[in-house]
């Protein structure tokens, strides 16, 4: 087991709170969303409809999925207006905001597979089967050659994440077994496998935030003491290294690689606060 | 990673890897989209008493267009729709109901169509009455009661294009010798498979139940021509009488059979 904890000398330094305040803000906007989304059915409260692939907001603000969107276009499908309009709003809030802000503050499986890295953490595993970064946007293709050549939108079919959160709202099934095999990859198979690996969904929203507004700066790169704690902390710590350690090349300090989620652990868990959210524009060299 | 400064062994030793990762990654997501599309081909088959909602678009494009929102399903005021859930054999995740436990109650304003966000319920349909969500099918001419010769007629009373859809037609009894039996004949012109009959059908098992019509219709030859509608068509027989060879009707007579 480990010696010492990630994020000690944070917590030493600004207190719990301190060092877990983007972590807990990301779970209540993960959980109030989904709270949102299951006060319909549970009290008959009908502030959204539908799921994440569509939704109707107070009878008012149509919010469509643009990948599963893609995919039905690509089955010959032109859809209705309110679909089109709930696109355009998704993809002009991700195209700023960060694609990979659905992965870490939207998404339900991202409770599913912290929870399998929390425990893997906890029960000590290592190792495990090395799979490509890249893998995903193999996924990624392969879903969009299928929904092509078979007209069916057939990633839908087995997709953990819409199963999840359709199945919270509209009735579970058997899906809970396809969320325990993503959960049981992550923890035993392979570290952070389902969302830093093979999940076509996060691999489509990151292409979507390639050129997004909003990123997380290793502003104070200077007072950076090498503790590791934010590579060890991130979901995809690849991305980390160019803008941290990028300062003799003249690169950085924001972090511009689209797989970052945006989800601010690297922020709460730095006893020194080199990191904080900025802008992509504020990325000069120093 | 520049290659410049490498040797041209870890040159071609990280070029190795490149190329066997890259074939690690075709190879197994291949194998997993064959899968897939195998798994989607099957998915496409709609179990004959699973019922798409009213407008759906017949069945493979609907399975591209449908993003299994479940709007319809909430908007439906009587709550017949439900999403398949992955061990059903419906889909995962589309929209369906069956006729037996709920039939559609064919909303005026259709609801269901109005909050699909892709039309994968055709929003060109504004008539309930032309929807065609499948068709009724009197399948068990044995149990039926009406056939029985009994005065059942539940199938008809419950139908909202009673007369229309469903029509009692008469036929003499040879049971009975003496009386009648009204069997409730369905229109497929006019019915909209909402599945009020198989619903109400008094039977353990339904006897008149809604099928897919692709399932549920026959289809004469094209080339078939009905005579007489051809004559009514023409205004007169097409057949010139003058010239028909009158072959001679061949009796049976004492001589047959030997």
């Amino acid at each position: 087991m480990n010696t010492r904890t990630i994020g000690a000398e944070a917590i030493a330094e600004k207190g719990w709170f301190g060092s877990h305040k983007w972590l807990i803000l990301r779970r209540v906007s993960q959980l109030s969303i989904l709270a949102l989304f299951m006060l319909g059915p549970l009290a008959g409260l009908w502030l959204v409809k539908g799921n994440l692939t569509y939704s109707l907001t107070l009878d008012i603000l149509p919010l469509t999925d643009p990948y599963v969107l893609l995919q039905s276009l690509l089955t010959g499908h032109i859809p209705e207006k309110l679909g089109l309009i709930g696109v355009a709003i998704i993809l002009a809030f991700y195209f700023l905001a960060g694609g990979r802000v659905y992965c870490s503050w939207v998404c339900p499986v991202n409770l599913v597979t912290d929870g399998a890295a929390w425990m893997r953490g906890r029960l000590g595993i290592k190792g495990g089967a090395q799979l490509s970064r890249n893998l995903r946007y193999w996924v990624l293709a392969m879903t969009l050659v299928v929904a092509g050549a078979s007209g069916t939108i057939a990633w839908e079919l087995i997709n953990p994440v819409s199963m999840l959160h359709r199945g919270l709202i509209f009735g579970l099934g058997t899906a809970w077994a396809i969320v325990l095999a993503v959960f049981l990859l992550d923890l035993f198979v392979s570290q952070k496998a389902w969302c830093g690996h093979v999940c076509p969904v996060g691999a489509f929203y990151s292409l979507l935030g390639k050129w997004s507004q909003l990123r997380v700066s290793a502003v104070k790169r200077d007072a950076c003491n090498d503790c590791m704690d934010c590579f060890a902390v991130c979901p995809e710590p690849q991305v980390i290294r160019p803008a941290l350690k990028g300062a003799k090349q003249n690169i950085g300090p924001v972090i511009l690689s689209p797989n970052c989620t945006n989800c601010g652990r690297c922020i709460d868990v730095c006893s020194k606060d080199v990191f904080r959210f900025g802008l992509r524009a504020s990325n000069k060299a120093g | 990673m520049g290659g410049s400064n490498k040797t041209p062994g870890a040159k071609q030793a990280s070029r190795r890897r490149f190329l066997i990762d890259m074939a690690k990654s075709a190879c197994g997501v291949g194998l997993l989209g064959g899968g897939l599309s195998l798994y989607a081909k099957q998915a496409g088959a709609l179990p004959p008493l699973a019922i798409r909602p009213p407008g759906a678009l017949a069945e493979p494009d609907f399975q591209g267009a449908c993003i299994r929102c479940g709007l319809c399903v909430r908007d439906c005021p009587y709550n017949i729709l439900e999403l398949a859930k992955p061990e059903q054999r419906v889909a995962t995740g589309t929209p369906y109901f069956v006729a037996r436990n709920l039939p559609c109650e064919m909303c005026e304003d259709i609801p269901c169509v109005k909050a699909c966000p892709t039309g994968a319920l055709d929003h060109a349909l504004t008539d309930i009455n032309k929807s065609k969500m499948g068709l009724a099918v009197l399948v068990d001419h044995e149990t039926c009661l009406n056939f029985l010769g009994l005065r059942c007629d539940v199938c008809y009373r419950i139908c909202p294009l009673i007369d229309k859809a469903i029509t009692l037609d008469p036929l003499h009894n040879p049971r009975t010798g003496k009386h009648a039996m009204l069997l409730p004949t369905v229109h497929s012109d006019q019915c909209t498979g909402c599945g009020k009959c198989e619903k109400a059908c008094v039977l353990e098992e339904a006897a008149i139940k809604v099928y897919p019509i692709k399932l549920a219709k026959g289809e004469l030859g094209h080339h078939y021509r009905l005579g007489w509608e051809e004559k009514r068509k023409a205004g007169k027989s097409l057949i010139d009488d003058q010239n028909i060879i009158d072959l001679p009707d061949r009796m049976p007579g004492p001589e047959d059979g030997k």
